[in-house]
């Protein structure tokens, strides 16, 4: 049997997340989560403050300025993607060259 | 299960912050050691894939809503130190960018969907393959348990919080029977999405997955024997 390459398998999972988010998310289910039926049904979810960032341009996976749902969800999805791989990317590239830590003196 | 601004009081979310702090510096610490070669690669893509999968709310019953946590999904791909990290870029992104999940509640939600969910994901996966056959056939079936249970916890972990400092005084039994009985139901997603992307995964590159790593170990352990 081959073996499939890591960048075949990477590249895969990456076109899987972006159709995920680009695409499939559109057919999301839009009723309340868990937390927020739970909370509607005990009555606290009037204590709700709205986020500070609720103004933002991607705010509630929706593009701003884009009328078309499908567009406006799908681009905020692959947009999201794609800052998240960049983040963790960066942040797990500076750990992995991390230099180890002095052994002398204990913990 | 993203929790808004205003659900808990002050005290409560500088506490759940301090503790995100305390495990991310762990984490940082951590991470170290499990970035090699196999697992650095596959680190962006999990946040990115957890990224995407959490969108994606399927439906429970009753006109409810759920979504993959992820965090039992990632400690089993990447390990746990690397995997909490991914979960932290996912929900510091979600809350900065999406306004999906507060930001003063930022903190709590690291605990909820990061810690809870990597922690006890983890230890369920690792519980599961001391007592069941070494053999990668387990390693999703372990997964999809840990990601169960990690939900379920995760949800009984909101009604801790909540205890704490809720800002609107809730019967405390009846808010823990209804966050157990709904993500009852989500933790069966859960358990179904990750049961379904480790397989797929250990199908095709089980060196690639970190909880897949004392299996393959073993086999090859095997392999050698016959061959002397």
């Amino acid at each position: 049997m081959r073996a499939v390459s890591t960048r075949t398998v990477l590249l895969i999972g990456f076109l899987v997340a972006l159709a995920l988010a680009g695409v499939v998310s559109f057919y999301a289910s839009a009723s309340p989560d868990g937390l927020n039926r739970v909370a509607g049904e005990l009555g606290f979810s009037g204590a709700q403050q709205s986020s500070g960032t609720s103004r933002g341009p991607l705010a509630g996976y929706e593009t701003v300025g884009l009328g078309n749902a499908r567009l406006s969800g799908g681009l905020a999805g692959v947009l999201g993607c794609l800052v998240v791989l960049g983040c963790s990317s960066l942040l797990l590239l500076l750990r992995r060259h991390a230099p180890e830590p002095a052994r002398t003196g204990g913990e | 299960m993203h929790v808004p601004d205003g659900f808990l009081d002050a005290p409560t979310s500088v506490a759940t912050a301090a503790a995100a702090a305390a495990a991310i510096g762990i984490a940082l610490r951590g991470a170290r050691r499990e970035l090699d070669d196999r697992v650095a690669p596959l680190a962006g893509l999990v946040a990115t894939f957890v990224f995407a999968t959490q969108m994606l709310n399927f439906p429970v019953a009753g006109g409810t809503s759920g979504h993959l946590m992820g965090g039992a999904l990632a400690a089993v791909l990447v390990g746990p130190y690397t995997g909490l990290l991914c979960m932290t870029v996912v929900l510091v992104v979600q809350s900065l960018l999406f306004a999906d999940g507060g930001i003063t509640a930022l903190g709590t939600n690291v605990v909820l969907m990061g810690i809870v969910t990597v922690v006890v994901g983890h230890a369920v996966f690792r519980g599961v393959q001391l007592v069941v056959p070494k053999r990668l056939s387990m390693v999703a079936p372990a997964a999809a348990l840990g990601a169960f249970v990690s939900v379920v916890l995760s949800s009984a972990t909101f009604v801790a919080l909540y205890a704490l400092g809720g800002v609107i005084p809730i019967p405390l039994d009846t808010l823990l029977t209804a966050m157990i009985g709904v993500h009852t139901l989500i933790g069966l997603g859960e358990a179904a999405i990750t049961f379904l992307v480790v397989a797929s995964i250990v199908a095709v590159r089980p060196d690639l997955v970190y909880g897949a790593r004392r299996v393959v170990a073993v086999r090859e352990l095997e392999t050698r024997l016959v061959a002397s």
